[in-house]
């Protein structure tokens, strides 16, 4: 609010601007702990992508799950053309030609796309499936993208589905169309694609809200931008002004908003950076493999992908291998496969050229290798049991901790005090339970547990996700210091191709449960990655 | 409080810190104690509507069941059983294995302890023999968890309908065994042989009270230890937390889900052996105390901690001892006890519910107060634009 551009929200809107479509007035929302939005003002305009930025939990989602009727505001009101609108349910925000499209796909999976066009649609009992499929037509011609209406929607990519939601949102006849994280789903093809079709719909005079937290995406996608902070409204840059300036600028403005006092500490890391990163490696890997798959398949559980044909790969000590995907293609039963959670269906797993295969989770823990789980709280940590336990769960027995199996507390403390210091994990004492830290500093937790004691090889699954800005910085330092040390690998599966590229030496690319093949991480390598990605998703 | 005194930004000396433990234990205290006492006036209620004294009721429980000697020496002779048997409860729940057949490992460990006992005393110095059926008690008890344990831990089969069906089969077969091979000839009504009087149990010196109490004295002192101070402990609690995580930090789960449950059938089972061995010396068909299903109820109110449970139980005892009593000075059914427990339980529910709805409202309304003032603000600023 301090420099003089930022001050613009608050400054009249001049008379060139678009008209505005829905104006939000002072939106406060509280939940049990935490102030999630408090007093937020925002003005969507026809014609325009306005990017809401912000770290996780600042109140982004929430806000417009406001707006979608999702969440009843505690205070303030919504106006839709100038006039205040009362906004109870999904049902209302629709009524007013507000629509939404979440994170994860709200369409129903054994459903065609029409069908699903067809759903929520309640004129009359009769479904006229020729009306909708000429609809459709129209839509998919407009946004430029082609969808087969007699598919199962759980058979289409995620970039597919997210296409078949916004023309659902269309077909429902919104004015303003919210699209809550879009990317972070998506492969670069899809994100291309994506931004083809929101031309198309500012075109058509649609007001577009776009959250993301990345500031590359918000400069390249959005018109205007708002910055949120702590639930509160930290900035807006609006058009003229993000057309007037440069990237260098824009990203210094938006990170004094995100971080106040702070861009300087903030320099090194990557994802502020603005653009997406892409590091060669620069890192000497040894021979040495710590980890080998040889031909692994896994069993899918229900309703799941498994790992349907064998998966060769290896990490060698001193190297960082990346697997990349979009999320729901065999990531987990990988992952946990590999940790000993569930069994191999076939193929040999290898840790330091021993076969581990029939060992236990245990077993293969004491041989060194460590998973770090994407379920933090599922499986991650014991919520209720301490900070200082939670450190030590997978070493319950083992000395110093245990002597003759009996607890010895003060070691247990000695060495959560430790862990605690040197990988910064904010808590009020290492007796606080688990459970009541934040979802970053579990995270860490979890990454001190995995990393001490010497480690040869950790498995990453998804280690930033849902993470913000500083702890995701944080914990790709690890990973990266893990390999630098060169005694041990490390395999980090994750859905963000980035922080793939930010950290990775090899990529492998994992589509419905298939490896499809391993990418040397060098300028150019995106593409590989995602022509990969791609050359599967459109195929099956 | 903690939060008024925080709210009104008064310096926290020592002795509101102090008095705030105090309180917090006080509301701990009142949290578990409150629903016993609702449960009282709501039975002092329906015993007015029967036309019964409740004041009177209730003085000739605790009378007789409290303050003369001879009903406290009977109540402290439950409480041995009762003990052991919750403590069993505790040990497989912390582990989140709903152990609800204890009924069914109680009874068949009583009948194999009342069939062996006689002809065991008889052959051998009789403190071997006692060891012995201490030992046989625990033993079968743990031996009839094993199919649960095993469907369980291998195949994910539903513990409760298990143990459930397990007791059935249990309390059946410990009939056929007293009806059956064990089935004495010298009784009219079906039983087993009766040991002699004494080869029982001893008493603890000066009193008539067996040394069962101190058996289940020292075996809730062990299994305090084995849950807060050993790796064993911990891997039990974890399990019963988050068993995802218990199977992620390369924890044996089955190993250990068998082990709980073994662990909490033999308790049952060892509660039988002391009851048999201390108060019956037989076991006689029919014969079914039922104490699995109301101390479940007590295992919760005293947070399954095997210390805690310890005041709970001498409560229920007093109850059962005392209220036989005074049931039967009222010429009421002994059945109006269980719906004194009945009553209990309700309001512990009650009570969680009202206490939680209660902690909800009161945070509403502090972050509504400290909201107030912006949200005033706010508004006044949109009318300006």
């Amino acid at each position: 609010m301090t420099t003089p551009d930022t001050q613009a929200v608050a400054s009249p809107a001049p008379p060139a601007e678009p008209p505005i479509a829905v104006e939000l007035c002072g939106i406060t929302k509280t939940f049990p702990g935490v102030r999630a939005n408090d007093c937020v003002d925002l003005a969507l305009r026809r014609g325009e992508v306005h990017c809401l930025l912000g770290e996780n939990g600042a109140g982004k989602s929430t806000l417009m799950n406001v707006l979608a009727g999702i969440y009843l505001p505690d205070e303030g009101c919504v106006r839709v053309g100038g006039d205040e609108v009362a906004i109870a349910c999904p049902r209302d925000a629709i009524d007013v030609g507000i629509g939404m499209v979440h994170q994860h796909s709200n369409l129903i999976p054994t459903f065609t796309v029409l069908e699903n066009l067809m759903l929520g649609q309640g004129e009359g009992v009769r479904l006229s499936e020729k009306k909708a499929l000429e609809g459709l037509k129209e839509l998919s011609a407009t946004l430029g993208v082609e969808v087969d209406p007699h598919t199962e929607v759980g058979r289409l990519a995620l970039g597919q589905q997210q296409q078949v939601e916004i023309i659902k949102a269309l077909w429902q006849g919104s004015k303003v169309l919210i699209l809550d994280e879009p990317t972070s789903m998506l492969t670069p093809q899809g994100i291309a694609d994506l931004e083809r079709a929101l031309v198309e719909l500012k075109k058509r005079g649609l007001a577009v809200v776009f959250i993301t937290h990345k500031l590359h995406e918000a400069f390249s996608i959005g018109d205007c931008v708002s910055v949120l902070r702590q639930g509160k409204l930290a900035g807006h840059i609006s058009a003229d002004v993000l057309r007037g300036k440069t990237k260098d600028e824009l990203q210094a403005m938006v990170v004094d908003l995100m971080f106040p006092g702070e861009a300087e500490s903030l320099a090194h890391v990557a994802e502020l950076r603005g653009e997406a990163v892409s590091e060669g490696s620069r890192r000497r890997v040894s021979d040495a493999a710590v980890l080998e798959l040889h031909g692994v398949t896994v069993a899918a559980k229900r309703g799941e992908v498994g790992i349907n044909e064998g998966v060769s790969l290896t990490v060698h000590a001193g190297e960082v291998v990346g697997v990349a995907g979009v999320d729901g293609n065999g990531q987990r039963p990988l992952a946990e496969a590999i940790a000993g959670q569930r069994p191999l269906a076939g193929g040999d797993l290898r840790l330091l050229s021993k076969s581990v295969k029939r060992l236990s989770v245990g077993g293969r823990q004491r041989l060194g290798l460590r998973y770090v789980s994407d379920d933090r709280l599922g499986e991650g940590i014991v919520s209720p049991l301490s900070v200082a336990l939670n450190l030590v769960t997978k070493r319950i027995g083992a000395a110093p901790f245990w002597t003759h199996g009996r607890t010895q507390n003060n070691k247990i403390d000695e060495n959560a005090r430790q862990l605690v210091d040197e990988f910064n994990i904010m808590t009020p004492d290492v007796h606080t339970h688990a459970g009541a830290l934040s979802g970053g500093n579990i995270q860490k937790l979890m990454v001190a547990r995995e990393l001490c004691f010497a480690p040869k090889v950790v498995v990453f699954n998804k280690p930033t996700h849902g993470l913000d800005v500083k702890t995701t910085a944080a914990v790709r330092a690890r990973i990266r210091a893990l390999a630098d040390g060169g005694e041990a690998g490390a395999l980090v599966i994750s859905t963000d191709l980035e922080e793939l590229l930010e950290l990775s030496d090899r990529v492998a690319v994992l589509s419905r449960g298939r490896l499809m093949g391993v990418v040397e991480n060098r300028p150019g390598a995106e593409r590989e990655i995602g022509a990969l990605m791609i050359g599967e998703t459109r195929g099956g | 409080m903690a939060d008024a005194a925080d709210g009104l930004g008064l310096p926290v000396g020592r002795g509101i810190a102090h008095s705030v433990i105090a309180l917090k234990w006080l509301s701990a205290f009142w949290r578990a104690v409150g629903p016993v006492v609702y449960a009282l006036i709501a039975g002092g209620v329906l015993l007015l509507i029967m036309g019964r004294n409740p004041i009177a009721f209730y003085a000739t429980t605790f009378r007789s069941g409290l303050f003369t000697w001879a009903g406290l020496e009977q109540s402290i002779i439950r409480l041995a059983p009762l003990l052991l048997m919750a403590a069993g409860f505790i040990v497989a729940f912390q582990a989140g294995l709903w152990n609800i057949g204890g009924d069914g490992q109680f009874l068949l460990s009583a009948a194999m302890v009342g069939g062996l006992g006689a002809p065991m005393v008889a052959v051998m110095p009789y403190w071997l023999a006692l060891i012995l059926l201490c030992l046989i008690g625990f033993f079968v008890g743990g031996v009839w968890t094993v199919i649960p344990s095993f469907m369980k831990a291998w195949y994910g089969m539903n513990e409760i309908i298990t143990t459930l069906m397990m007791a059935f089969i249990g309390i059946n077969l410990a009939n056929i065994l007293i009806k059956g091979p064990f089935l004495s000839t010298k009784s009219l009504v079906p039983q087993t042989d009766v040991i002699p009087f004494k080869y029982l149990l001893p008493y603890v010196p000066g009193t008539r009270i067996h040394v069962g109490i101190i058996v289940a004295l020292v075996v809730l002192g062990m299994v305090h230890y084995v849950q807060t101070r050993t790796s064993y402990g911990l891997r039990l609690r974890i399990l019963g937390a988050n068993p995802k995580a218990a199977v992620h930090a390369g924890i044996n789960v089955k190993r250990d889900i068998m082990t709980a449950f073994a662990l909490s059938g033999g308790l049952i089972g060892l509660a039988a052996a002391v009851e048999v061995l201390g108060v019956w010396g037989y076991v006689r068909a029919d014969w079914n105390p039922a104490f699995g299903m109301t101390l479940f109820a007590i295992v919760f109110l005293a947070g399954l901690n095997v210390m805690v449970v310890i005041p709970f139980v001498a409560f229920f005892a007093v109850i059962q001892i005392g209220g036989h009593e005074a049931a039967r000075q009222a010429g009421l059914p002994n059945d109006f006890l269980l719906l004194l427990i009945g009553l209990i339980l309700f309001f512990m529910v009650l009570t969680e519910w009202g206490r939680r709805k209660a902690w909800l409202e009161r945070d509403r309304r502090r972050r509504g107060r400290r909201a107030g003032g912006s949200g005033r603000a706010a508004e006044g600023a949109v009318t300006n634009e």
